[in-house]
């Protein structure tokens, strides 16, 4: 039971109140690029959720079983890169395979997803808080990408609606993405009480 | 002979400017923005942060401008993030060693450059392409270009939610006689979404016109 419990905050507290893209600043480039419109926001959020999970396990597995206490620890980011280049290349293969249409909309962003801050800023926080469960860093890695999905559905829900208003020229685009970006995180620190 | 050589030393200046002004990274290219949001909240920890970016591109852009014609195109991004995340490690090791206060404020922001776009840009965009000389100054302006877009946004941020520069008292606190009352969101993730966007506006202004 209690196991669980920690389970359920951990998975809460990574997908609302430490959201990755809203509190961490990580993954705002898709975050800015992709989410013009609602479907290839989904699209992208499943697919960085996806490598997230993947990656997440896989260099926690590797920390943990290979590095930990080696002279090897030097040699951590490379790993987490070269784990997560191999996962990226995986989707891009089944993307394309199963489903041209997105793969085409999704341009350039695809391949990019390897430098996505999202994923490897996941890895090195599993790291940095010393998680020393497999189940838990599963758990979390899960979060993350559900979060990161979140985060993207409702920017592109909220910029499909901007198209109708009436934006300043200077601040198209990027800029009042950024704006708005800046009001959600207002509303995502409401949920910072939430635990503890 | 002159004509070439004079030409020459145009495209040297102008690459070295590209970064600085006309290319500035964050605000032209939009590259980079996760550290540019993460680490601004005061100006000490954003000039680092350009620092380490600095010396990682040179280091990068040097090698894979080296080894340029040994690389195969399907494996050429592979070779830079790893090229990258060698010389990352260095700096990360260096930061532990001698500025450790700098390195806990950091975070995971540090190993996180190698995940930074602009350093790939410049990797796949110059150095790839150019020769050494040309990469290393590339590197260099656009270094320079990113830890002043940085360390600008860095002190509005940190002057208006504490009233210091580099943690030294520009406008007096109200609670110790002054007049200035700081502006704790500014600090927060919404002041640097908000703040940022902003300044992108206005960049886009300066251009139209």
């Amino acid at each position: 039971m209690d196991t669980f419990t920690t389970l359920l905050l951990g998975f809460i507290s990574i997908v609302l109140i430490n959201n990755l893209v809203l509190t961490k600043f990580l993954g705002i480039c898709p975050f800015i690029g992709v989410s013009g419109r609602i479907d290839t926001a989904f699209g992208m959020g499943l697919a960085v959720s996806f490598v997230i999970m993947l990656s997440g396990t896989l260099t926690w597995l590797i920390d943990n079983l290979l590095l930990a206490g080696t002279p090897l620890e030097v040699t951590r980011y490379v790993c987490y890169i070269l784990v997560i280049a191999g996962a990226v290349q995986l989707v891009e293969m089944y993307v394309r395979k199963f489903s041209p249409q997105l793969y085409e909309s999704f341009g350039i962003f695809l391949p990019l997803i390897t430098t996505n801050c999202a994923i490897l800023g996941l890895c090195l926080f599993i790291n940095l808080w010393e998680i020393d469960n497999l189940l838990e860093a599963v758990v979390l890695s899960f979060g993350a990408g559900i979060g990161f999905t979140l985060a993207i559905c409702i920017m592109a829900g909220i910029r499909e609606n901007l198209n109708f208003a009436d934006v300043p020229k200077c601040l198209r685009g990027a800029p009042i993405t950024l704006i708005t970006a800046g009001l959600l995180t207002l509303a995502f620190m409401g949920f910072s009480g939430m635990i503890k | 002979m002159e004509n070439s050589e004079q030409g020459t030393i145009i495209l040297y200046r102008k690459t070295l400017y590209a970064g600085l002004w006309s290319e500035i990274p964050v605000f032209r290219l939009m590259l980079g923005m996760c550290p540019t949001l993460a680490v601004t909240a005061a100006v000490k920890p954003a000039f680092t942060m350009g620092m380490c970016v600095l010396f990682v591109l040179i280091c990068s852009n040097i090698v894979v401008s080296l080894m340029r014609n040994l690389l195969k195109p399907h494996l050429r991004i592979m070779m830079f993030t790893l090229t990258i995340a060698t010389f990352v490690t260095i700096a990360d090791l260096f930061l532990k060693a001698f500025q450790p206060e700098m390195s806990d404020a950091l975070g995971p922001y540090v190993p996180l450059i190698i995940v930074n776009c602009i350093i790939i840009c410049r990797a796949e965009a110059c150095a790839s392409k150019n020769g050494i000389f040309v990469s290393i100054l590339d590197a260099i302006g656009m270094g320079l270009g990113f830890t002043i877009a940085l360390c600008i946004l860095a002190s509005i941020r940190e002057l208006l939610s504490t009233g210091a520069i580099f943690a030294i008292q520009i406008f007096p606190l109200q609670d110790k006689g002054g007049w200035f009352v700081p502006i704790a969101a500014f600090g927060l993730p919404v002041g640097a979404f908000v703040t940022l966007g902003l300044m992108l506006g206005l960049a886009n202004l300066s251009k139209k016109k």
